[in-house]
C-alpha cells in the first residue's frame, strides 16, 4: 500500500514543526494589530507587518466543517470513509485536520464540537490532528 | 474601458470522451473551428492567450502565428474569463488587434495531458495534503456543511441544483447526461464526499473551445452576430481551502462580480441569462448570492422553486453545466460559450432574446475568480 503524503518542512516553516515534534501547536501572531494567524509566514496577513513572533496555542478547537471522503488518498485506504476537517483554533485561525477517537460519521462529528489538538508521527515529522476534547464522543 | 467583442465562438467538433485527440490537439481543433466561424485565417490574429499547458507559446507556434501580445495567466477554470478580460485591456492600449483564447483539456482520456502534483514542500504538501485530500472532490466540498448548518441548506436543495440542471441538459444534444434525473436519484447516488453524492459532482471530459476577440469598431465585419463585452472583473481569495475566510460564501466571487457590473454598469435585475461555474452543486447557490440575485441564504430555495429551470425568471446553466454538459477540468470556456449562444440567438435550450447575459468563473477550489458582462449591444 502507497504511504500517505508526508510534509517536507521549509526555512520559514521549521518552527511550525520542531513545535510539533515536541508536543506544542506553535503558531504566529502580529505584535502590532496582535492577528494570530496559520500558515507560517513572514508578514503579517492582516495588516502587513513583518514584526511577528511565535507562540504556542492553546490546543483547543472547534469543528468548523468538513467532508467524509469515500475515496480514499494513496495510504488512507484502510481509514476510508475517513474525514477531512477544517478546525478553528481557540486563537482564530483555522487548519485543516483529521479527526482522531472519534467515530468519522455524520451523527458522531457535529459542527462547533469541542476539539484538543494531539499529534500523529508522518514520515519526518509530527502531524497535528484533532480529537473530541469531552469526555466522550 | 475599452470596448471589444467576442467576434468569432466555437468549440470542438465533440465534447465527451475523445481518446483520439490529445490536449493539444483539442487546442488546435477548437482554435480552427473559431477561426471558420468568425470567417477569419491565422494570419488575421496578433495576440494568443491560454493557460500555461500547452501554452500560448506552444498553440501560436501549431498554428503559425506570430504574436505581438501573449497571456499566460493559469489561475485555473477561469483562467478563461481572465484572457478576455486582460484581451480587452490589450486591444484598448493597442498591443494588439485580433485575440485567439484556446482551451483544450483530454481531462477524462489525458492523452497528451500535463503532470499535476504539488510537491510535499509546498504550503498545499504541508498543510493540506496529509490530511488525505484527493482531488476538488475532497477540497472544493468541504465548505458546505458549513453553509447548511448557517443558512438551513437542506441535503434536497442541494440535490435540487443537479435536478433543474439535468432538465436544460435534456435539450442539449450534445451534454453527455441528459435523461432526467430525481431529487431521490441524486441522494440515491453514491457518496462521494459526504454530504456530496456522484450526480453533485461534475463530470470529467475531453473537449475544447476558442475564442476571437477584437475591436468593437469591427462589429458587423464577421459572418455572426457580435456579442459585446460590456463588463470584466476578476479577483482571488486563497490557494487553500482551509484558509478561505467564511465558508458561507466566496470573497473572489463577490469582487469579481462587483467589478464586473460596475464596469457594465448593470444590476443583477438586468440580467437576461446567466452562467455560473458548476464543479459542484453548491457552486451556483455561492455564485447567485455573490452576485446579489438572491439575499444570503436564499439561493437554495430559489433554485429548488423553479427560478432557473428552463421556463424559469432567471435562465441558468442553461448547456447543462459541468454537472451534465460537459467538464474537462478547466470548465470556463464552456461557460462562455453557451453565453455567446445565448446572446447570438443560436443556443440548443435558447431563451428568448437575452440582452444582457452574465458568466462567472471559479478556479481552483475557491481560489480565483473571474467574471464577464456580455451583451447584445454596446452600452
Amino acid at each position: 500500500m502507497a504511504e500517505k503524503a508526508a510534509p517536507v518542512p521549509t526555512p520559514e516553516t521549521q518552527a511550525f514543526w520542531d513545535g510539533c515534534a515536541v508536543g506544542e501547536l506553535r503558531i504566529q501572531r502580529c505584535l502590532d494589530c496582535g492577528e494570530a494567524y496559520f500558515y507560517p509566514r513572514p508578514v503579517c496577513p492582516r495588516c502587513g507587518s513583518q514584526h511577528v513572533e511565535w507562540f504556542t496555542a492553546s490546543g483547543a478547537a472547534t469543528l468548523y466543517s468538513y467532508v467524509i471522503n469515500h475515496r480514499p488518498a494513496p495510504g488512507f485506504e484502510d481509514e476510508a470513509p475517513y474525514a477531512i476537517a477544517v478546525v478553528q483554533l481557540a486563537e482564530g485561525p483555522r487548519m485543516m485536520a483529521n479527526l482522531t477517537g472519534v467515530r468519522n460519521t455524520p451523527e458522531d462529528l457535529v459542527l462547533d464540537m469541542p476539539l484538543r489538538v494531539t499529534f500523529e508521527r508522518r514520515g519526518e515529522v509530527s502531524l497535528p490532528l484533532f480529537t473530541p476534547a469531552g469526555p466522550t464522543a | 474601458m475599452s470596448r471589444v467583442i467576442i467576434a468569432g465562438a466555437a468549440e470542438t467538433d465533440q465534447v465527451g470522451k475523445l481518446p483520439a485527440r490529445s490536449t493539444l490537439q483539442l487546442h488546435l481543433e477548437a482554435a480552427l473551428n473559431t477561426l471558420a466561424d468568425a470567417g477569419l485565417t491565422t494570419k488575421d490574429l496578433d495576440g494568443i492567450a491560454t493557460v500555461s499547458f500547452p501554452g500560448p507559446v506552444q498553440v501560436a507556434h501549431s498554428l503559425g502565428i506570430t504574436p505581438r501580445w501573449m497571456d499566460g495567466t493559469a489561475v485555473g477554470g477561469t483562467s478563461f474569463l481572465l484572457h478576455v478580460r486582460h484581451a480587452a485591456a490589450a486591444i484598448s492600449a493597442g498591443h494588439a488587434s485580433t485575440v485567439l483564447i484556446t482551451h483544450g483539456e483530454s481531462g477524462r482520456s489525458r492523452v497528451g495531458t500535463s503532470r499535476y502534483a504539488l510537491s510535499p514542500s509546498s504550503v498545499y504538501g504541508q498543510f493540506e495534503a496529509p490530511y488525505g485530500t484527493f482531488g476538488p472532490t475532497t477540497s472544493f466540498t468541504i465548505p458546505v456543511l458549513r453553509y447548511m448548518k448557517e443558512y438551513g441548506l437542506t441535503h434536497e436543495q442541494l440535490a435540487c441544483v443537479a435536478v433543474v440542471q439535468r432538465r436544460w441538459a435534456a435539450k442539449n444534444p450534445r451534454a453527455m447526461f441528459r435523461d432526467p434525473i430525481t431529487v431521490d436519484d441524486v441522494l440515491a447516488s453514491r457518496i462521494v464526499a459526504w454530504p456530496f453524492h456522484l450526480l453533485e459532482c461534475c463530470l470529467v471530459t475531453d473537449g475544447g473551445g476558442a475564442l476571437i476577440v477584437t475591436s468593437a469598431d469591427r462589429a458587423g465585419d464577421f459572418p455572426k452576430p457580435a456579442v459585446h463585452v460590456l463588463g470584466t472583473g476578476e479577483s482571488a481569495e486563497t490557494p487553500l481551502i482551509s484558509q478561505m475566510a467564511d465558508f458561507t460564501q466566496s470573497r473572489a466571487f463577490r469582487l469579481a462580480g462587483q467589478a464586473a457590473f460596475a464596469e457594465a454598469g448593470i444590476a443583477a435585475r438586468d440580467v437576461d441569462h446567466l452562467m455560473i461555474y458548476d464543479a459542484f452543486a453548491h457552486l451556483p447557490i455561492y455564485g447567485l448570492e455573490a452576485l446579489g440575485f438572491v439575499a444570503k441564504g436564499e439561493a437554495g430555495p430559489f433554485i429548488a422553486d423553479g427560478n432557473t429551470e428552463p421556463g424559469g425568471s432567471l435562465p441558468l446553466n442553461t448547456n447543462g453545466g459541468g454537472l451534465s454538459y460537459t467538464h474537462t477540468g478547466m470548465y470556463g470556456m464552456f461557460a462562455i460559450q453557451e453565453a455567446v449562444r445565448q446572446i447570438r440567438g443560436e443556443a440548443a435550450a435558447q431563451v428568448a432574446g437575452p440582452e444582457v447575459s452574465v458568466v462567472l468563473g471559479n478556479g481552483g477550489m475557491f481560489a480565483t475568480a473571474g467574471v464577464l458582462v456580455l451583451g447584445r449591444q454596446p452600452r
